[in-house]
């Protein structure tokens, strides 16, 4: 059977990591493609990089660091933020890059999932969807809607609709988001994801919330998730991927223990 | 040199980049004559399989191949790659090049396991069950697990073509092989540890399994 995959996401800007990450080793770093070579030495099962900024001179330096984290790390990885047409992608997965996650561009302009699974393969394109909980309502029958801009917009798009769109268009991955769970590291929106997964056929990632192991095992098991993406919990070293991976082994969950 | 061979499918400097890692001499490339001096070849792939079989058509390349391992070179099917050496693919209904007889088949939609219903691609990470102890899997640990992204799998007609097997709602052939050539449905060039390992003993391989 597969491994459930646990995936540490990276935020940069322009070419720096948003915040310093803390190693065992105790230094702060801010270089991205060093810290994707810890992750990978620690036993990550893939990595996220977001591009913050995304202006186009920061694009260029995140091909570079596309291009740099590639010969560091023998896993797979995807990048995301800013991708707006299927040359960022390609220029994206040229440099070395699996995957490829489109969020905003892809709720304003859906035919570009489409063309980037044409172009790639559906195993390049992954959805990224920034929900949030609000009432139920005709327009909004899961009570999920899609944000975008980081959580500033409201679409008036039901989350759970749009994620079957993506999937019928041609999306590899969902990587879904809770924006009411993120940052609070109180756990995974696991009714959420629990939804979301149950209704596609595309692997689901459960992003946004994660502070303790026990989080995890909550989202890959009642919450029904494929893989679970991590941020503070590993960046401020409370945790070791290994030692995440050793407890939710230990609970019964199928990890890739040995790299 | 090893040569990978360059075929427009998908990402080929993944597997550059890896063998790289492994301080390798390699190439990309479609060129006969650099093909021909190759010591190894790789034949890598991610896409579908009636495009890349139109693509290999056209450029003669199908031709080049089944010459390449009838003469007994060693060599690596990786993914697409190991799917197009088998006689015919169900994807786009594509005739392929008969290095090795058999076919290869979509997974069931309806497979479940614990209750669930399996997604479709197989995406992931998952084990192999190597069986009898082939050179290019040699010293990989029991535990160790490779990357996968397929939706269709090799089915060998013969059993001695099988040289492991990987477990997902059914039980399918992610290794396969015979004297000089070795395949493998997942991507060594991602699959960290383990994955180095065996490319690692295939650029050390010399085609046969009495080494």
């Amino acid at each position: 059977m597969l491994s459930k995959r646990i995936i540490p996401c990276l935020d940069v800007r322009a070419g720096k990591l948003t915040k310093g990450i803390k190693f065992k080793a105790n230094i702060d770093i801010g270089d991205p493609v060093e810290a994707a070579r810890q992750y990978y030495e620690q036993g990550a099962d893939e990595i996220v990089f977001y591009d913050i900024t995304a202006s186009s001179d920061s694009r260029d330096i995140m091909i570079d660091i596309v291009r740099q984290v590639a010969e560091a790390i023998m896993i797979p990885f995807s990048v995301g933020g800013g991708i707006r047409t299927v040359e960022d992608m390609r220029r994206v997965i040229l440099a070395g890059a699996e995957k490829i996650s489109v969020n905003s561009e892809a709720v304003k302009n859906p035919p570009l999932i489409r063309e980037g699974a044409k172009a790639f393969g559906s195993q390049c394109i992954v959805l990224g969807m920034d929900v949030k909980k609000v009432d139920v309502s005709p327009a909004i029958p899961s009570g999920y809607e899609m944000v975008i801009h980081g959580g500033r917009v409201f679409t008036g798009i039901d989350a759970l609709a749009w994620a079957k769109e993506a999937e019928s268009l041609g999306a590899g991955e969902i990587c879904l988001n809770s924006i009411d769970a993120d940052g609070t590291q109180e756990g995974y929106e696991i009714d959420l994801t629990s939804l979301i997964s149950s209704n596609v056929s595309i692997p689901v990632i459960a992003s946004g919330g994660a502070g303790k192991p026990e989080h995890l095992r909550d989202v890959l098991t009642r919450g029904r998730a494929d893989a679970a993406l991590i941020a503070s919990m590993v960046h401020y070293d409370m945790y070791t991927i290994k030692d995440i991976k050793t407890y939710l082994n230990s609970q019964g969950i199928k990890m890739r223990m040995f790299w | 040199m090893i040569a990978i061979i360059d075929y427009q499918a998908g990402n080929l400097t993944s597997v550059y980049r890896a063998l790289r890692w492994l301080k390798q001499d390699c190439q990309i490339t479609r060129d006969y004559e650099v093909l021909n001096s190759a010591s190894h070849i790789i034949f890598p792939g991610v896409g579908a399989a009636g495009e890349a079989m139109a693509h290999l058509r056209q450029t003669g390349l199908d031709g080049v191949i089944v010459r390449l391992a009838q003469e007994g070179k060693p060599l690596l099917g990786i993914c697409l790659g190991t799917q197009i050496i088998f006689d015919y693919s169900e994807e786009n209904d594509t005739p392929c090049l008969g290095i090795l007889p058999g076919e290869v088949k979509r997974f069931p939609d309806d497979m479940a396991y614990d209750g669930l219903r399996l997604k479709i691609p197989h995406m992931g990470w998952n084990s192999v069950s190597f069986r009898g102890d082939h050179p290019v899997f040699r010293g990989i640990p029991a535990n160790a697990e490779f990357y996968f992204v397929h939706s269709f799998f090799p089915q060998p007609k013969r059993k001695e073509n099988v040289l492991g097997t990987t477990s997902y709602g059914i039980e399918f052939s992610s290794a396969v092989g015979s004297e000089n050539v070795v395949a493998v449905q997942f991507h060594p060039e991602k699959s960290g540890k383990p994955g180095l390992m065996l490319l690692e003993n295939f650029c050390r391989w010399r085609g046969t399994d009495a080494e």
